[in-house]
């Protein structure tokens, strides 16, 4: 099973398993989502059309605007947001809304961490682990 | 983190439950990104529009204006990001009431906690410009990259919540862009093509930002033939910020901290090299203009206009008259100018609408689209062109002429 367990630098939140929503590209809430029916509606997006609700987002690196921060407490308190962030890299504006509204986030691999989750996949997340993962059940 | 003996009493809650709870955010925002210890701030810039916010956010805030005054003042000059309407021009655009009273309410929750009621996303140009060496916590990342990169002074991006603490806390989590060794380059991108109007500044800062990746990259353009001025800076970096998320750019020779390329190169290693051509500038254009030929309104925002941006806009203007809307955005500090030199009414005998202390896309741009039968729209903002298409706007991304062309012309786009 090792080799199915992906060892992130960072993580906060709780531990929990999902089905892994997977692209090659960047997340942002204000420019990437409609969060109101819950998909991503930026046209141009990998994930564009798909819902993201209950999902574990699997994206390369967090983009945009500073909204995410406040974004994120909103998405939660209606109940329409993915279940974790699982990024490459991430921005301070996603640790900061992750950490308001209690999202679970992981970041920072040694592996490009979009290309090795299967898109679909169930998955693990421990962020409080001492050295918090993301593994495929 | 290491916290010294004011942090440790804040975290306590001797400061009272809102500063304990800000300091608490802030230290699990600053081990995450591996911050040693705090840094003060001179000043703090909230990103506060309700659309973001939602009536959730609203409601967390107003929870906390029910504290003694003592307990909720903040305790630097802590100031605002645009709001999400224009009160006096809410109706023209067709924004809804409970649009309007979600901002009342936000504004009294924020007023009350001692906040200035800025509105404005270039505070750099009409507030209070940081000095060379400072450390803010900045909300909205062109302010952000626009301090770091032409300032020289330090932040990082700083959403809502955080922007907050560091106004109840008077600090911030030292990590990132307050660090001598993160403002060091990452990668060189040689200018083979200085840009000439704002929206090819824009696009500039679309091509790099594409090129950086994520926040922690840091470009040095070098090549560039002139020295930019404050509105091709702003635009560089805004779009720079919007399709990389990066926070601090140099320009060999020009900003402050690279007097000379050398200066802001890492010693020990060497760092990706790209080449950005004309050509590059132009295909990023030409892709908006590839999806439209005509459009429903014109847009300028995004940031919000200077002074001198309206002037500019005012005499494109002057004697033509507009067959869509245009909107023209700025801050409630340069709109009483516009006003009294006369600028606002040439943009409205045209047909324009000036508005204040809002954003375009920060103001519910999904319902006015719905609202006014908006789908297409065209600005000379390279930053509104990357945000606009997830609230679901084809943009086209034309200058400022070209743009008051399309409004006179009834949207046609010239080709």
């Amino acid at each position: 099973m090792s080799e199915k367990i992906f060892y992130a630098t960072a993580g906060m939140g709780r531990k929990l398993e999902g089905k892994a929503l997977v692209a090659k590209d960047g997340f942002s809430a204000r420019y990437d989502l409609d969060r109101v029916r819950g998909v991503f509606s930026r046209p141009e997006h990998k994930l564009a059309g798909e819902n993201y609700n209950g999902r574990i987002l699997v994206l390369d690196a967090a983009k945009g605007g500073v909204a995410t921060a406040w974004m994120l407490y909103e998405m939660s308190a209606r109940n329409i947001i993915p279940a974790a962030l699982v990024l490459n890299a991430v921005n301070p504006i996603m640790v900061q809304g992750a950490a308001l509204a209690n999202v679970t986030l992981v970041s920072g691999f040694n592996v490009d961490i979009t290309l090795s989750i299967p898109n679909g996949a169930n998955v693990e997340i421990d962020p409080s682990a001492e050295r918090p993962y993301i593994r495929v059940l | 983190m290491k916290l010294n003996a004011e942090e440790e009493s804040l975290l306590a809650g001797e400061g009272g439950p809102l500063r304990k709870w800000a300091m608490d955010h802030q230290i699990k925002v600053g081990r995450y990104l591996g911050a040693k210890d705090f840094v003060p701030v001179v000043q703090a810039h909230i990103m506060a529009d309700t659309e973001s916010l939602g009536k959730a956010g609203v409601e967390w805030l107003e929870q906390w204006t029910k504290l003694p005054f003592e307990q909720r003042k903040v305790k630097i000059p802590t100031i605002t990001d645009p709001r999400g309407t224009d009160f006096a021009a809410a109706e023209r655009i067709k924004q809804q009431p409970w649009m309007l009273d979600l901002e009342r309410r936000a504004i009294d929750a924020f007023e009350s906690f001692g906040v200035l009621m800025t509105n404005t996303c270039i505070n750099y140009q009409t507030i209070m410009p940081p000095v060379k060496g400072e450390h803010a916590a900045y909300g909205d990342t062109g302010v952000v990259i626009y301090t770091n990169s032409v300032c020289g002074a330090r932040s990082n991006f700083e959403g809502g919540p955080s922007a907050l603490s560091a106004g109840l806390t008077g600090r911030t989590p030292c990590y990132g862009f307050h660090l001598d060794e993160m403002r060091l380059a990452t990668l060189q991108v040689n200018v083979k093509w200085t840009p000439r109007e704002l929206n090819d500044w824009g696009a500039l800062g679309g091509v790099v930002g594409r090129l950086a990746g994520d926040y922690w990259q840091v470009p040095l353009l070098a090549g560039l033939d002139r020295i930019p001025g404050s509105d091709e800076m702003k635009h560089f970096g805004a779009a720079l910020a919007s399709f990389g998320s990066v926070a601090l750019f140099h320009m060999a020779g020009i900003t402050p901290e690279a007097e000379k390329a050398e200066d802001v190169l890492p010693k020990s290693k060497t760092v990706r090299v790209h080449n950005v051509t004309e050509g590059d500038i132009r295909a990023l254009q030409k892709k908006y203009l590839n999806e439209v030929d005509s459009v429903d309104l014109v847009v300028f925002s995004a940031p919000q206009l200077s002074l001198v941006e309206l002037q500019q806009l005012a005499d494109f203007l002057d004697g033509r008259k507009t067959k869509i809307p245009l909107l023209a955005v700025t801050s409630p500090q340069v709109k009483p100018d516009a006003d009294r030199m006369g600028i606002t009414r040439r943009i409205e005998a045209a047909g324009g609408s000036v508005l204040e202390g809002m954003c375009f896309y920060q103001s519910y741009a999904r319902e006015m689209a719905e609202a006014n039968n908006w789908k297409r729209l065209a600005t000379n903002s390279a930053k509104l062109t990357n945000i606009i298409g997830g609230y679901g706007y084809k943009p086209a991304l034309l200058s400022m002429e070209a743009c008051v062309e399309a409004a006179c012309a009834g949207g046609r786009i010239a080709q």
